[in-house]
């Protein structure tokens, strides 16, 4: 596959979360985010690794897009709540944009001068052999830190004892 | 401009994206749909630069990266929840108090 079409595709995503940060309707955001993770899956595809554009499709796009879904069911979408969120943005987006142009800048110092190549493929196969092979303490380590989050939201969503 | 330099500029730019996002929205559920697109860019570099040098361990990061993109998406969905259901606001501001 392409490094073109992966710019492409990551420039997509990129117009996309642009959006998404800007929205205020909570469910358009969500769709942007949406629009974006895809976007970055096809990326991942043109870049000759097709297990994580995959996992990127099915897990972030699905699952976690799915999560929100869910939550957004509690969130208030009407006209008037769209306009307060519209008044807290223009009023606070200034410096945060100081902010981000800031810490973009330094991301660009060491670009440039690279020869170039066709994107590599990556297997499956050798991911697997990395991940529970020489990588397998950060493995366990993620299991680890998915059983804590699991057992924070469960506490999190307990009733309390006094019945609130 | 390579592709990979290419590459690892969008990824940066879709980091100060959502870094903007979380600095700017008061809105919880809208700065965990930033926080996600923050974690999107690195994710981004590590798969372009596994593409650009052969290796597997770009894919490996990135597999790292969405297994912390999971854990806190659902930890802070389930802040947001009990936050809604015990102060009544979805405003990052309005829960500046946190006590149990």
């Amino acid at each position: 596959m392409s490094w073109g079409l992966a710019i492409w595709a990551s420039a997509l995503a990129l117009a996309a979360a642009a959006l998404a940060v800007t929205r205020d309707s909570v469910v358009h955001a969500l769709l942007l985010l949406l629009a974006a993770l895809v976007a970055l899956g096809v990326a991942f595809f043109a870049l000759a690794s097709p297990f994580a554009g995959a996992i990127q499709l099915l897990i972030y796009a699905g699952a976690v897009v799915a999560v929100f879904v869910f939550v957004i069911m509690t969130v208030e979408a009407g006209p008037e709540a769209r306009a307060r969120e519209r008044a807290l943005l223009s009023g606070a987006w200034r410096w945060p944009a100081v902010v981000a142009v800031l810490a973009f800048l330094p991301m660009l110092v060491g670009l440039g001068g690279t020869a170039d190549g066709t994107p590599g493929g990556v297997g499956a196969a050798d991911l697997g052999l990395l991940m529970f092979g020489e990588w397998a303490v950060a493995t366990e380590l993620v299991s680890l830190l998915l059983i804590a989050g699991m057992i924070g939201v469960r506490a999190l969503s307990r009733k309390g004892r006094d019945g609130e | 401009m390579t592709g990979l330099n290419a590459l690892l500029a969008l990824s940066g730019g879709l980091f100060v994206t959502g870094l903007f996002g979380v600095l700017a929205r008061r809105t919880i559920v809208l700065q965990l749909v930033s926080l996600e697109i923050m974690l999107a860019g690195p994710a981004l570099a590590f798969v372009a630069a596994g593409a650009h040098h052969g290796a597997v361990e770009g894919t490996a990061m990135f597999l790292l990266v969405l297994a912390l993109a999971a854990a806190e998406v659902a930890v802070g969905l389930a802040i947001y929840l009990h936050l809604r259901r015990h102060e009544g606001g979805g405003d990052a501001d309005a829960t500046a108090r946190l006590r149990g």
